[in-house]
Order: C-alpha cells, then structure tokens, then sequence
C-alpha cells in the first residue's frame, strides 16, 4: 500500500444548518478491519442521531474524537489505513490534518442555500447539489415535510447525481397558498417545476403525499420519470392515520407536535428538540395551519386518500421500487403488499414512516443502485 | 434562512402589520425624526434607529411624532385604541412611566373590564429597558414586575431576534394591552428570522435548553446568560434546562412546574430589582406548588436592591453575570447531599 492508503474519516455534513456532530457512539474498535459502507460511528446532530457509515475501507488506527466529543463539520474524527503503515506515519497524518482543518472550516459558509423559484405563478423554494451534468434526481416531500427533511440523502446522492429538491406550496419557504391544489394538481406543479428547471426526464423520489404526487407524474406524463423510487407513498390504498395528519395540521404546543413526531419513527427517540423547534416555527408562520387544513381536505377528503392508483402501476414503463418501513404508523404497510410485478419492493426492519432519515444508508444505496 | 438583527426583526414586524393592517399606527417620541424642524425627515428612526425607514413607507399620518409628553401620547394611543386604531406606542425608556402610568394601568388596562367586554384595547407599548448602556439609572431599570403586577396589561420580554418578531406581531393582533420590552443591549444581536409572518402565542414558554438537573428560568436578556451557562456545565456534567417564559403576564406556570418537577432544583434569572420582582414571583410559585419536588432551596440571581449605578464597574456588577448564575447553579447542586 501507499502512502495514499492513509485515509481520513471526517465529520459529514447532513444538511445545510449541519454546524458540527457530536460522536455519540463508536461501533468499531481501533485494530479492526472496516469495510466501505459499515457503520461504525454514531452521529448526534440537533437534528437527528443518525449511523455513519465508512466512507473508506482498511483497519479503523485511530479514534481521533471520543465518545461524547462534538467537533465541527469537517473535523477528523478517524483515520483508516493499511496494517503494515506505521503509527509514526498515522501520527505524522493526524497532526498534519489538524494543522491544515481551519482552513476547511472556513469554506463551510459558502454551503448551498436554497433559493426561491416561481412556477406556474406559485413561487416555489428549491435546492439543487450535485454535478451539473449529473443524472438527474428530484426529491418530492410529504404532507407537513420540506427540502430538509432530505439531509441525509441530498448530499450523499449529490456526489455523482443532480439532485434537485423543493418545497411543495404550502410547505417549508414557499407560499402558504395552496387553492386548488390536489395530488394532480401538484403532479401538474411538479412537471411545470420540472420544465422551469431544464430537467427532461429525472429520477423521480417522493415520500408518503410527495410519492403520490410522483406516481402521478409518472402516470400523466411517464417521459417526465426515467425512474420511479417511492418511499411509504401515499396512492396506494385508501386508508391512513388520519388522525396523525388532522392532529399535526392543528397542532401548535410543543409537547403536541413531540408526540405527533414520534409517531413518525420506529424509534421514537430519534426525534429531537431541533426537530419539534424547527417544526414549530414552521406552523408559527402565517397561513401555514389554513395552508394545511385546505390540503388535507383535498387529499385526503372524508379521511380517506382521494387518488388510489394501484391498479395503474402495472401500466409504467420506466423502473419503480416502493421503500417501506415495516413500523410505518402513518401510511399503513399493508398497500406494499401485492404490488404488481414491475415494482420493487423493499421491506426495511425497524423504520418507521421516515425510512430516508431512520434507515439513511439503505435507502440512498436503494436510490443510487 | 437570512440573520436578522433584534432592530431588524422588530423593525420588520413594525412593517409587515403595517402593510397587513391599515389601522396599525406608530406614535412616539421621534419615531420618524425631523418633524416640524428644519432636520430631514426620517433623520431618527426612534433613539436607536429601530423605526427607521417606516416613515418613507407609510408616511407622517401613521408614523407620528409626539411632542415630549408621555402623558399625552400614550393617553392618546389608549384612546385611539378604544376607537378602533391599533396604536403602537413608544415608551422611549420605560424608566419613564412614572408620568404616564395612569393611562396605562387605570385606563387602557381597564377598559375590557369597565365597559363589561364591549370595549377592547389593541394598544401595544414598545418601551426600551435594562443596564449595560451606560445611561445611569433614570434611563437602565427593568421595571417589567411593575406590569406584571397589573392586571389588563400583557407583558412581553422577548430574548432573541426570533422571538422579538413573532411576540411583536402576536401583540400587535392581539386586542388586549401588551407591554413590549426591549434590552437595548440587544439591538445588534442577530440570529437566523424568517421573512415571512409568523406569530408566537403569549403564555407559551420556551426551553432554549434541556437538561436533567438544574431549572433555570431566566427574563428577556438573562436568558442568553443562562444559556451560555448551560452550555458551559454540559462538558462539566451538570445538565440544566433553561425556561424562557416569553411573557410573564400571562405566565406559563405549568411549564415552569413540569421543569421543577423533572429536575428538582430551580435557579431564577431577573434583571429586576430584587423585591417583588418576576423571580420572587416564581418563587413563591414554585413553592406553593411544586415544594415536594424540589431537593435544594430556590437560588434567585438578580441585581442588589439599589438604582442602576452610572459608574461602569458598578454598572458591571450590578448586572447578573454568567459567573454568578453558575455559581447559583453549582451551589443548588451542591446541596443535594
């Protein structure tokens, strides 16, 4: 091995107000062999605990940052290399490192931010990351989510994708109007978004009300989807818990919208204070609680989901795979049973209704694969 | 998200209600500047620049400058509140309610009650508080408790930029009369404030830190102190949650006792003269209702029982400082043996 072999682990950054992670927890020990790909720390950011998973394959020498250590975004929390390098080498790359990561640290100011964009008079907010000329990939939020709700995925699938992902009206930055709006007409909105990019044909994700809205797509207009990954969709079945959605339009107190939260994920634990603030200052804004009343009663009239689909999935052409937590509590596992044959179907273990935040590295290998 | 700075959010709270809402006025003393002098107009923009800009928008027959007579102006908004205006006054310092309190308290703060509901009273009182500006002690206290005290009258202290924004706009659609403070050390602290309108309900109060030992509850800016302190005793294994009661009228009892409950030891924050002050206040409140739970005696951290001095090294000492929370927040520690 070279001496390129030496090779840093550093502190990932999981979306755009990702400042610094705190190491909660190693999972492999200094001396072990770690595959590309295991997990072998866990990550507490304000937002989230998430798994990280090894950037790089050798034996794990040195555990830079101990349990319980936050470090910011960039910061060298291990260093892989080869057995046979040795430790003066190790050594000589770790403080070769720290001396050069100020620098690093400096350039985290000039992150992407996401940027107001109108379609089809309805001003929209959007982020893109990624190569250019990258395949395209557009990522499409559920009922209540935004863009950030894909912090784990956008920057991973950035690194030899296009990825493209906005805020549906109602939602996140964009405007709280959303008259006239049901899963067509957002399946409408997204290929005028589409167009207003300069995208043709894109990998199309959406998750849970986003899925139908994708699925939609694909079916209206199957040029606009080179392919179709659906992540606990919602179109698939009439029923869901109608409750979660009419409770967490309504809710305002923070111990209302923690519980609501919780339900999203297998584990309940993995929703945050950020996370409950974040979705509180979000319902604070104005028109917000109008903005999702209206859409719930247009998507979800009398309770029940409006557009059922199912019968039309053996009708596309292009690629789809369905995503499914077993533990979803919102949009009942059940519709990812007898799927027809074009459609893949991933069951994940122990996830909930966010499998793109609770199981991260499954589903971005599922959508990069 | 863009960062905005406390005059910004408040500023732009100011602007937005005023676009949203036709009845919004602002009157006070020199909120635009300039008028009737040979000064250029919108010279000011209040004493630090808070109202700035507003005056060009919306123009002098809603941007009004009052001749020095609180007496006077802040009668007049309570008045024209009544008759269906939502005034937003402002109380240059609060330091000088002492001539205008009857309209305040016996007046605007009664009127719901006197006329038997029929009469509301959208008025809201902007005033500037607080030591740390060198400007001695007609011009330094925290005289929020005097509010509090009053009913009729909602108080507001908000802690943040943040804050600042959705409190003003809650007070200015809210119909009853709301004191609004501002630290006027805080006008350049920034942090990240949304573009758009959102509002933060009064009587809702804020944990700005969890944590399984120690409660602080801290007002207006000591909140940032006891944050800082927070932060500091993570990494020396003492977790603190840090209440932020937002307003202390109404105020937000059961959050404070759930906190209480949870971690057993409360230390109170308040920039306010020591007697009868929002921390007694909690004090007593928390004693009458939560007494069981608590495992060391309440710490209260506040100013000593004297006018803001002017020399600085006084003023200094006067303030609660982060050193002085944490040694109240060591010592409730210490008593658990």
């Amino acid at each position: 091995m070279s001496e390129a072999a030496i090779q840093a682990i550093t502190m990932p950054k999981w979306g755009l107000a990702m400042e610094e992670g705190k190491v909660s927890a190693w999972m492999a020990e200094e001396g072990a062999a770690i595959a590309g790909g295991e997990e072998i720390l866990e990550i507490e950011t304000t937002k989230i605990t998430n798994v990280f998973e090894s950037p790089v394959a050798g034996v794990l020498r040195r555990r830079v940052v101990v349990e319980g250590e936050t470090v910011p975004v960039g910061a060298l929390i291990g260093v892989a290399a080869g057995a046979e390098i040795p430790d003066a080498d190790i050594e000589a790359f770790i403080t070769d490192f720290q001396a050069n990561f100020v620098v690093e640290a400096s350039d985290a100011a000039a992150a992407p931010e996401a940027e107001t964009i109108t379609v089809a008079g309805r001003q929209l907010s959007h982020l893109r990351m990624g190569p250019e000329d990258g395949p395209p990939v557009v990522l499409v939020h559920g009922f209540g989510g935004d863009l950030n709700g894909w912090l784990f995925n956008q920057p991973v699938l950035a690194e030899d994708h296009s990825v493209y992902a906005l805020d549906l009206p109602g939602h996140g930055r964009a405007e709280k109007n959303v008259a006239g709006l049901d899963v067509a007409g957002l399946a409408a909105l997204l290929a005028d978004y589409m167009e207003a990019v300069g995208i043709g044909a894109a990998h199309l994700v959406g998750h849970s009300l986003g899925g139908a809205v994708t699925l939609k797509l694909a079916i209206d207009q199957p040029a606009r989807v080179s392919r179709l990954t659906l992540l606990s969709p919602a179109g698939l079945g009439e029923e869901l818990n109608v409750a979660y959605v009419k409770g967490f339009a309504g809710a305002e107190g923070r111990k209302e919208i923690k519980s609501l939260l919780q339900q999203l994920f297998a584990d309940p634990q993995l929703v945050s204070r950020d996370m409950i603030n974040e979705v509180q200052k979000y319902k604070r804004l104005d028109g917000v609680t109008a903005a999702l009343n209206a859409l719930a009663d247009a998507v979800f009239p009398g309770g029940r989901q409006g557009l059922v689909m199912r019968d039309q999935l053996a009708t596309l052409a292009m690629p789809v795979q369905a995503i499914w937590g077993r533990d979803d509590a919102i949009v009942p596992p059940a519709h990812g049973e007898g799927l027809p044959d074009n459609v893949t179907l991933h069951w994940l273990e122990r996830t909930g209704h966010m499998p793109h935040m609770e199981a991260a590295g499954d589903v971005n290998r599922l959508i990069a694969g | 998200m863009p960062k905005k700075s406390f005059r910004q959010a408040i500023n732009e709270a100011l602007a937005m209600e005023m676009r949203r809402d036709p009845t919004v006025i602002l009157m006070g003393e020199d909120v635009a500047g300039g008028m009737g002098a040979a000064g250029e107009d919108d010279a000011w923009g209040g004493p630090l620049g808070v109202t700035k800009g507003l005056m060009p928008e919306f123009g002098r027959d809603r941007i009004l400058d009052t001749p020095i007579s609180e007496s006077a102006f802040i009668g007049a908004a309570a008045g024209a509140a009544a008759t269906g205006l939502r005034p937003v006054a402002e109380l240059m310092f609060v330091d000088f309610l002492g001539v205008c309190l009857d309209q305040i308290y016996n007046q605007a703060g009664k009127f719901r009650y006197m006329f038997g509901g029929k009469a509301v009273t959208p008025l809201v009182i902007r005033t500037m508080y607080g030591a740390g500006f060198r400007a001695a002690s007609q011009h330094s206290q925290c005289l929020y408790p005097v509010f509090t005290h009053m009913p009729g009258l909602k108080v507001v202290i908000p802690s943040s930029a943040y804050e600042a924004k959705g409190l003003l706009i809650q007070a200015i659609r809210d119909d009853d009369p709301v004191i609004f403070f501002e630290h006027k050390v805080m006008y350049d602290d920034e942090e990240e404030v949304p573009d758009e309108a959102y509002t933060i309900p009064f009587g809702e109060a804020n944990l700005t830190r969890e944590g399984d030992d120690v409660t602080i509850v801290a007002i207006g800016r000591m909140v940032q102190f006891a944050n800082q302190v927070a932060d500091k005793l993570e990494g020396a294994g003492i977790g603190c949650t840090v209440v932020d009661p937002r307003t202390t009228s109404p105020l937000d009892e059961e959050t404070i006792i759930e906190c209480v409950e949870e971690t057993g030891r409360l230390v109170i924050v308040d920039e306010a003269s020591p007697r009868c002050n929002v921390a007694t206040d909690i004090s007593a409140l928390v004693s009458e209702r939560a007494f069981s739970a608590l495992k060391a005696p309440i710490r209260m951290v506040t100013p000593p029982h004297t006018p803001v001095p002017f020399a600085a090294e006084l003023e200094d000492l006067y303030i609660p400082s982060p050193e002085r929370i944490e040694e109240a927040v060591r010592s409730v520690m210490g008593a658990q043996a």
